[in-house]
């Protein structure tokens, strides 16, 4: 059993950075668990005083059910795969995998056998007698991820792993690391800036910002329901339309308006926004848009101009622009349109997002 | 004709300039000023050296060509021999304590507090401060009459008799050798400590999460990664050392009753010091091959190391 809780943790440091803000939450156990967050938002923080790199200033870090914010990491049964590899440069790939084995005074033919299974899994059997510099930067990922799994230790951690590789790799090693989580099954931690990374890999995601975490949830939770305008930015590509709208009732019904945009707010959306009066935020994505066709009620549908169009061959995203509010559209392929051409485009009404002006949580 | 000519006057320049753009030219220009300057400051002076310990020359006197006779002479004389054992033996100790001491002051160097950049400079008065100047001031401590040294121990009832500190044959080997290290930390600190600075912090990082203990990281991770650092530091220490005039002229002049010359006090004192030129030439140069094999060990070793 290997959860990790993180209980009301702070991190000040020495020059009086507040970097971590009572982070509260646990990592069940098997879990791939995923911090994501602009840099300097305190995720490669949380996850160093889970290794013990990082002192906590307040608050505990229990992994399984040991409190562990007192002892040094090669006692917190963790491995930890870091964004440069930190490979030993002056040893072998099989001496960076067994060092840590050796370390705890494993027998050699014990080594031996899990160095050579690791390397087996990884696919990296025949770079055994390399050293780093004469290895790719893929192949120096999966030595890195060879040296974790060597140990089958409670908690993986890692930290952008793979930031430093080129974009087909980066997609290649994300299947690779999922697959390898499903069948070692080790709690994992997982730090990244990418929401895609955040989205494809983690069971679940921690949104943070400034320190403070934003959400927790599953990927798709996150997508569906983000909790506050930051997150609803944040995740997903391309990002979240947002546009500066006033909430005004007419006719029984509730309108956003901005100008050159009116759109009625659907239920049960509207139903919450009692209280909420004024300005506020709206949000919706580019695939929650489409070209209005004859079904679509005037009321979801407001008219914009062409700006650019980017062809992208599944898709076609529209830049436009309806007032002072850019939205970008994720549309048909098919659809021939022209710059400055002007258009319709609804709403999905399941789909619309209200955001507190001030607030800025999701109403 | 006419057109010839005309060319002919617009390419005129052209053929020197050209003649740069072939890499043999341009080698040639560039490296010519420095062979010119190695040639006329190293290799005549060596030669000139070389030619003088092979004849009878003295102050004043041109001698002959006498072969090898200057040197068959220094092999059987004691004070030679035991300016070599001495030379090698102010080497290896000075050397031993510098790494040792610059080491462990670079590793606490390397560590973050309050006032570091102050402290690093420091550290490196001793390597700044002139030679002459440092060492007229430990002369001054040793001295048998004046020294603060005697004069603390005294104090603090550790002795009850003067110690003769440059006086005794061996204490007054002591002291240059603790002068010498006193010299030569610095340079070995702020050398490792940046190469220090080149070893990641995350390798000391991965490897406390594999396990090992600080000694264990030092001796696993910090210590291989900084061998061709340390091995560069201590090639030019050993040299220096080896050839080491300044300490030992000013603080014992070889003496007391030539108990700790070196190289190249030893050659100062017959070369210049009594006249015989061609003899101070002959000891100059029997440090030679002893530094040509120290050179040669532990730049094969470098490459190794840096191969590796």
């Amino acid at each position: 059993m290997a959860l990790v809780s993180i209980r009301n943790v702070n991190k000040v440091y020495d020059g009086g950075v507040h970097a971590v803000k009572n982070v509260d939450l646990e990592v069940r156990d098997k879990e791939f668990m995923v911090f994501v967050g602009p840099s300097g938002c305190g995720k490669t923080t949380t996850l160093r005083m889970v290794a013990g790199l990082e002192s906590i200033t307040s608050g505990d870090i229990a992994i399984g059910d040991t409190v562990v914010n007192n002892l040094p990491p090669m006692d917190r049964d963790i491995a930890m795969v870091f964004q440069n590899y930190a490979l030993y440069p002056h040893m072998s790939v099989f001496h960076n995998m067994a060092f840590g084995l050796k370390m705890r005074k494993f027998e050699k033919a014990e080594i031996d056998k899990r160095v050579r299974d690791a390397a087996a899994i990884l696919g990296i059997e025949t770079l055994l007698d390399r050293k780093p510099r004469q290895l790719s930067g893929g192949q120096r990922q999966r030595v890195a991820l060879g040296r974790a799994i060597v140990r089958h230790p409670q908690v993986f951690l890692f930290d952008e792993p793979l930031s430093n590789l080129d974009a087909k790799l980066r997609v290649q090693m994300r299947v690779e690391l999922k697959k390898l989580h499903e069948r070692l099954g080790t709690t994992a931690i997982y730090v990244t800036h990418d929401q895609v990374e955040a989205m494809t890999l983690g069971d679940r995601v921690v949104v943070m910002k400034d320190g403070v975490v934003q959400q927790v949830g599953e990927p798709l939770e996150l997508y569906n329901t983000p909790a506050n305008r930051f997150v609803a930015g944040f995740i997903g590509s391309p990002a979240m339309n947002f546009a500066e709208v006033t909430l005004s009732g007419a006719n029984g019904k509730l309108w956003a308006e901005a100008p050159g945009l009116k759109i009625g707010v659907p239920e049960p959306l509207a139903g919450r926004v009692n209280g909420h009066s004024g300005k506020a935020t709206m949000g919706i994505r580019p695939e929650d848009l489409h070209v209005a066709g004859p079904a679509d009620p005037a009321e979801l549908c407001f008219e914009v101009e062409v700006e650019v169009i980017e062809q992208l061959g599944s898709e076609i995203l529209l830049d436009t622009r309806a007032g002072n509010s850019t939205f970008v559209a994720s549309v048909d392929p098919m659809l021939r349109t022209k710059v400055h051409e002007r258009l319709k485009l609804a709403i999905n009404p399941n789909r619309l997002h209200l955001f507190d002006a001030e607030t800025e949580a999701a109403i | 004709m006419a057109v010839t000519a005309v060319s002919g006057v617009v390419n005129r320049p052209i053929p020197r300039l050209r003649r740069l753009e072939d890499e043999r030219w341009l080698a040639l220009s560039l490296l010519t000023p420095t062979a010119i300057l190695l040639g006329l400051f190293i290799a005549y002076p060596f030669f000139e050296g070389v030619m003088l310990s092979m004849t009878s020359t003295r102050v004043g006197i041109d001698g002959q060509f006498v072969g090898l006779k200057n040197f068959h002479k220094i092999w059987n004389d004691s004070i030679f021999r035991t300016s070599v054992w001495n030379t090698f033996w102010y080497t290896g100790v000075t050397t031993v304590f510098k790494l040792a001491l610059g080491l462990w002051l670079a590793m606490l160097l390397n560590r973050h507090f309050r006032g570091k950049a102050l402290v690093r400079a420091f550290i490196l008065l001793p390597f700044i401060i002139p030679t002459v100047l440092s060492t007229f001031a430990w002369k001054w401590m040793f001295d048998p009459t004046f020294s603060v040294i005697n004069w603390t121990l005294f104090q603090l009832g550790i002795i009850t008799q003067r110690i003769n500190w440059l006086g005794d044959p061996d204490l007054a080997m002591t002291s240059i050798i603790i002068v010498n290290i006193w010299r030569g930390v610095p340079f070995f600190a702020i050398s490792l400590l940046a190469g220090l600075q080149t070893i990641s912090p995350e390798l000391q990082e991965a490897a406390a999460i594999d396990g090992a203990r600080p000694w264990q990281r030092f001796w696993h991770v910090t210590w291989p990664l900084l061998l061709p650092v340390t091995m560069v530091v201590v090639l030019f220490s050993v040299i220096q050392t080896f050839a080491d005039f300044q300490l030992v002229y000013i603080l014992t002049g070889g003496g007391p009753a030539n108990a700790t010359h070196l190289f190249a006090t030893y050659a100062y004192q017959i070369g210049i010091g009594t006249g015989l030129l061609s003899e101070g030439a002959a000891i100059s140069l029997a440090m030679f091959p002893f530094l040509f094999l120290i050179v040669v060990v532990q730049l094969l070793y470098i490459r190794r190391v840096e191969t590796r």
